[in-house]
């Protein structure tokens, strides 16, 4: 027998029956809940008299609607106070954890995860947002769904999904100065595309990801969903065990053992085939930045802005020209020359303690530029005051930048953390949709330690010419 | 769930790649809490432009979307598809989809066909001259007024699911209980650490 992926052992200790058309019913372990796509899943467990099957696999938590300022304050938007109160009462009818808005613990769905040993090795993890792929970082299968199949998992703690094909992105070679895991994970898009990994659970191996953190190992999987990808996976190894080992919901004691011995089963096999693979050399990677409207509009940061009359063809002229079109660019305009409004740091993706840290190393006493306004949003509440214990906040206070409460802020634009039309912002984020950080805004993915440079210099800057 | 057997309309066409849900349904509306009446806020801050395709009053009664790539990729949001149902659409016709948003439609009772790209052409070239499209999912067929025919794929349990209306999570409680017992006495066995908490 060949062997088999990480994937398919996955996925083979969780089918309880094939389903048809190549799909399973599968077991899932755990089921993060958040605000905004639980309501109409409990509203249909009301409305069809069901019952959650097991409470004590679900853990609540608010997280995108949830306002950055004045927690010792009633939330002041209604619908978004609504929406929370409706996730506490929801929480509280059907027994399942709940942690509340002002507890320390609070934070984006995909940073207390692993901060709580929730997410582990093994497990099947679901939660209604498309970034649930970032728990793949821990070599689980985890991955988004929509509403009503939240509503499934919790009446009945399985849901039914296509196998998909695998991808394994093997990455070799030391990271050059300057350049982290986000410019790698940008990299990948743009050479994978928006749709490339459709279909497929990509699996990040190579010498590279050993040698990640688990914060970094997060980021990369948290962005597998901009390449079309649901999955994105890494194996686990001795640096989970040691970033888990003494968590809140981790195994412990002889438990933990066993669970280790467990664990070190899983990572892909020698011999086992994957239907596609791909090969990144690290050393070549420089900082990236994305120009246009869909994650996969990338481009090294000493590059220009594309010219529409030298695409490829027709349909990539068009979706180039209405890019430029929002962005408000000219064909042709250096990356370096683009001048910034508003500068975002956090989110699920770029919200952890690495993050804050590589950004807080950029300022060096230096102020954020004259007109420029911004923000760091903490992942969690645990990323916070661990950043305060660094005295972060101070560099980050002293340079001009906010220092905010934890949540999805202006990642997702639902709270008042917004920007204006027009407005043009040096973001951590994952995603430059248009109208995704308020209708009109103008988004440039970037890395932390970039986005820093950024606010500093008023417009986007190359971080390895911003050297002392 | 609402049954979908046949849909027959003229049909809009939005021939874009990558449109991502947050341009389906602008994520300031998430915050309503319910899934009824959003088909108001489709597209919504697309349609300020007057040009968009959706505001052509000739498909205002459109039940087919023939979109681009990768239509509905990005965010897992279930509200861009309550939208388009809410709005009317019961069919969109890509060359193909983001996954969560394709089973997403499956759940909702709208059909999600994926065709390549010559039959793609066909129907493109039909909807923009204002043609009437007939889709039969029994059939697994697009007609066009001429009579052609463009044949589609879709899985039979999926097909099956739709024409009869049937809710997959009543039919996981119906069917799967036991099997589901069992699979976690097997874990619980296992895996302990899973069932400690």
């Amino acid at each position: 027998m060949p062997g088999r992926t990480l994937y398919e052992k996955l996925w083979d200790a969780h089918v309880i029956r094939e389903a048809g058309d190549g799909r399973s019913l599968i077991y899932v372990d755990r089921h993060l809940v958040q605000e905004v796509s639980s309501p109409q899943a409990f509203e249909e467990l009301r409305r069809e008299h069901r019952t959650v099957r097991r409470p004590d696999a679900h853990l609540a938590v608010a997280d995108h609607a949830v306002p950055t300022r004045r927690r010792d304050q009633p939330i002041e938007d209604p619908q978004a106070r609504a929406q929370v109160a409706m996730l506490i009462d929801n929480a509280a009818a059907y027994g399942i954890r709940m942690i509340p808005l002002r507890d320390d613990r609070q934070g984006i769905v995909h940073v207390i995860g692993p901060e709580l040993g929730l997410t582990q090795p093994g497990i099947t993890l679901v939660c209604g947002d498309s970034h649930t792929s970032t728990h793949g970082a821990f070599g689980a299968l985890a991955f988004g769904i929509g509403a009503s199949e939240c509503h499934t998992v919790l009446a009945t703690q399985c849901v039914i999904q296509g196998h998909s094909r695998t991808m394994q992105i093997r990455v070799d070679g030391a990271l050059p100065r300057g350049c982290t895991v986000k410019d790698l994970t940008l990299a990948i898009i743009g050479r994978v595309g928006a749709a490339g990994g459709t279909g497929y659970a990509v699996e990040y191996a190579g010498s590279t990801i050993s040698a990640l953190s688990m914060e970094a190992r997060m980021t990369l999987c948290n962005m597998s969903i901009e390449l079309g990808a649901r999955v994105g996976i890494v194996a686990p190894d001795d640096t989970t065990y040691a970033y888990l080992h003494g968590r809140p919901m981790a195994p412990r004691g002889a438990m933990w053992d066993r669970a280790v011995a467990y664990w070190r089963t899983l990572p892909s096999d020698a011999d086992a085939v994957f239907d596609r693979t791909m090969t990144l050399d690290a050393t070549t990677i420089v900082p990236q930045v994305t120009w246009g409207t869909s994650p996969q509009d990338v481009l090294p940061v000493d590059g220009t802005v594309p010219d529409p009359s030298h695409a490829a063809d027709d349909a990539t002229r068009r979706r180039w020209q209405k890019a430029l079109d929002y962005m408000g660019l000219m064909p042709g305009t250096r990356l370096q020359d683009i001048e910034i409004d508003r500068v975002f740091i956090g989110s699920c993706t770029n919200g952890r303690i690495e993050d804050l840290r590589a950004a807080a190393a950029m300022l060096r006493g230096r102020s954020v530029a004259p007109g420029v306004a911004a923000m760091v949003v903490p992942g969690s509440g645990s990323v916070k005051r661990q950043a305060e214990s660094e005295g972060l906040h101070t560099l980050f206070l002293n340079a001009g930048f906010e220092w905010r409460e934890a949540g999805c802020s202006m990642c997702v634009a639902m709270n008042d953390d917004r920007l204006a039309p027009g407005q043009r912002c040096a973001s951590t984020s994952n995603r430059n949709f248009e109208g995704r950080q308020g209708a009109g805004g103008r988004t440039h993915l970037m890395s932390p330690a970039m986005a820093a440079a950024a606010a500093l210099a008023g417009r986007i800057v190359d971080v390895r010419q911003d050297s002392e | 769930m609402q049954k979908l057997v046949r849909i027959e309309s003229v049909a809009a066409v939005l021939p874009e790649a990558n449109v991502d849900t947050d341009a389906i349904f602008p994520a300031r509306f998430l915050l309503l809490t319910t899934r009824d009446g959003l088909g108001r806020h489709l597209f919504q801050d697309r349609r300020q432009n007057a040009d968009f395709p959706l505001n052509d009053p000739a498909v205002r009664d459109a039940k087919i979307l023939v979109a681009g790539e990768n239509f509905g990729c990005g965010s897992s949001r279930e509200n861009a598809v309550w939208a388009l149902a809410d709005y009317g659409i019961r069919v969109v016709v890509a060359p193909s989809f983001g996954e969560i948003f394709h089973t997403n439609c499956f759940r909702n009772s709208v059909l999600p066909i994926t065709l390549d790209a010559e039959n793609l052409a066909t129907i493109q070239s039909a909807a923009a001259s204002g043609a009437t499209l007939a889709v039969d999912l029994a059939a697994q067929s697009i007609t066009l007024p001429d009579g052609a025919k463009v044949a589609f794929d879709i899985e039979p349990n999926r097909r099956e699911a739709l024409l009869n209306g049937w809710d997959e999570t009543a039919l996981i409680l119906h069917r799967d209980a036991a099997d589901i017992a069992a699979f976690e006495a097997r874990q619980r066995e296992t895996l302990p650490w899973l069932y400690e908490s």
